[in-house]
């Protein structure tokens, strides 16, 4: 079993006694005031930190497969294999970005600052455990994680349209400059920290928002997927397999525990330990709101339940919570996120209106949630304005979008994002990878 | 000999067959179809959007039988595909030429 060695260090670690007199105390918590609980050791501390990192780490890096099978259930089939490639290929860039790049720019900014000097080349250092309080690479790898989130959200909304390879140098500018440039101004305790008091625990704008706005900017750019909005009406295009994108839905559910749960960056003490086991409660709970709201807006709006938009309202009451998933109660959680999943239902027809093609509701759910979320965080959390709040949000916004919307245009005018009219009516599967991936199935 | 065509909705197979092995039909090909009647497809809705479903899923049954059997046949069929619902289906009976076993290569009713 894997819990063995995490509970024999748990007791190797800590003074027996200690962990004695906690069990005392918890269960006779009415009679008697709870006694005295001994910190853990230095090296514990350390190692539960580092732990946590890379627990919460490795959940979060299954987001990317949450994300890839959403969004292959949700495109046609004709181009779910290329969508998987997409998932994967990003990836991997965003990791070779984060390595070259983007952890340096991210934390090596100056206090207050609004651009880090270009550093390349990540080298842990490991020399003072004390003083850092976790492995040096744990976090990295936390943090690298984080980035291919962001860069997963775009290639949903872009799906069934978008070439291959312009996708990709997005992504790796995305990952390996514009995201670490905004993470700066926050984690890396740069200048929405240090003047606004700017509050973001997980990531509702710096990771979400981010990810939605360069993703609002290439659907504008990119334009539709062909036939979608014909002759001025709307023609929903339905994807391929909805249990594979529930399955999508599932996998994003549990990799946000660690999303936000890792987020409380400290495993080290009973304080921190309960802190994380409370954001867990509080991210399930507002996916739970987030459902809920979206089965029963739907049922009442459309006469039947919609399965795509509960399963976006799913994320979007997790996005909403990212921004502070610790301090609100339960049922603050539970609102929340059910306002989350009212605004994926409400702007996911919208945005059709708009003639913005979001194949996935990424945009909905990732930067509309994401923009509810960081706003409300004033209402359960002491310190954070919403005037501050709001700065953080138009800052990170106008500058993706501006520095999206260029990078957009300068692929389109160059080496072009859009597929071929003839490729993408023959499918991206047969055009950029010549297979299908689903050979064996008879066409509808 | 007859051939008889039967649309019906594809929930009722089951017992559309069932009714038929009663009437002592021997054998049956299934094949599933899209169409519209005076049903016309309907309306759905997918992520907010309002879709026309333009052809409706069915099944068409085609049972080659001898002409005598046509007249038990028909209200066997209609009685087991009906719900009472707009989308029930039709039944279309046409003159079967000829009709052969391709193991046997016996001809006319005997192939039936």
């Amino acid at each position: 079993m894997a819990a063995a060695p995490f509970v024999r260090v748990l007791f190797a670690a800590a003074p027996v006694a200690s962990f004695g007199a906690f069990f005392v105390g918890a269960a006779h918590a009415q009679d008697a005031p709870a006694q005295e609980i001994q910190p853990a050791a230095e090296a514990t501390v350390v190692i539960f930190n580092t732990l946590l990192f890379l627990m919460s780490g490795m959940v979060v890096m299954f987001m990317a497969a949450g994300f890839c099978m959403l969004e292959a259930g949700m495109v046609r089939a004709k181009n779910a294999a290329t969508i998987c490639l997409k998932n994967l290929s990003l990836y991997a860039v965003a990791g070779l970005m984060v390595w070259l790049l983007g952890y340096n720019m991210i934390y090596g900014i100056e206090p207050g600052g609004l651009l880090a000097p270009f550093a390349f080349f990540y080298q842990g250092d490991d020399g003072d455990p004390a003083g850092l309080g976790y492995g040096a690479y744990s976090d990295w790898f936390f943090q690298m994680v984080f980035v291919a989130t962001a860069a997963s959200i775009v290639s949903g909304a872009l799906a069934e349209r978008i070439k291959l390879f312009p996708f990709l140098i997005f992504v790796a500018i995305l990952t390996g400059i514009v995201y670490p440039i905004v993470a700066s101004w926050e984690w890396g305790k740069g200048y929405l920290d240090a003047e606004w008091d700017f509050a973001d625990f997980a990531g509702s704008t710096l990771v979400h928002s981010t990810g939605g706005w360069a993703a609002l900017a290439g659907a504008v750019v990119l334009g539709p997927r062909a036939g979608k909005y014909e002759g001025g009406r709307v023609h929903p295009i339905p994807g391929s397999s909805l249990p594979l994108a529930t399955l999508g839905a599932f996998i994003l559910w549990l990799g946000w525990f660690g999303f936000n749960g890792g987020s409380q960056l400290a495993f080290g003490s009973i304080e921190d330990a309960f802190s994380v086991a409370k954001i867990v409660v509080n991210t399930n709970m507002a996916a739970c709101g987030g459902v809920v709201a979206a089965l029963l807006m739907t049922r009442f709006s459309y006469g039947k339940v919609d399965l795509t938009i509960v399963m976006n309202s799913a994320i979007g009451g997790l996005v909403a919570i990212t921004a502070q998933p610790l301090e609100p109660a339960i049922w603050q959680a539970v609102l929340i996120g059910a306002m989350g999943g009212v605004i994926v239902t409400v702007t996911v027809p919208l945005l059709d209106r708009a003639r913005i093609d979001d194949v996935v509701g990424a945009i909905p759910a990732h930067l509309f949630c994401g923009i509810w979320g960081t706003l409300i965080v004033p209402w359960t959390e002491d310190g954070p304005t919403f005037l501050g709040q709001f700065v953080g949000v138009v800052m990170v916004g106008a500058f993706v979008t501006a520095i999206s919307f260029l990078l957009w245009a300068v692929l389109r005018f160059t080496i072009g994002v859009r597929a071929e009219p003839e490729h993408e009516t023959l499918g991206l599967d047969k055009s950029e990878l010549g297979l299908e991936a689903y050979p064996e199935f008879a066409k509808g | 000999m007859k051939l008889v065509i039967a649309v019906i909705k594809p929930q009722k197979l089951d017992a559309v067959r069932a009714a038929l092995s009663e009437q002592g039909v021997t054998g049956l090909t299934v094949s599933e179809v899209r169409g519209f009647g005076r049903q016309r497809g309907h309306k759905e809705v997918y992520r907010g959007a309002e879709y026309n479903v333009e052809f409706v899923p069915k099944l068409k049954l085609e049972i080659a039988v001898p002409s005598e059997r046509v007249p038990g046949l028909l209200p066997a069929i209609r009685d087991a595909a009906e719900t009472g619902e707009i989308g029930d289906g039709k039944i279309f009976v046409l003159d079967l030429q000829e009709a052969v076993r391709v193991r046997t290569g016996e001809t006319g009713p005997a192939a039936l």
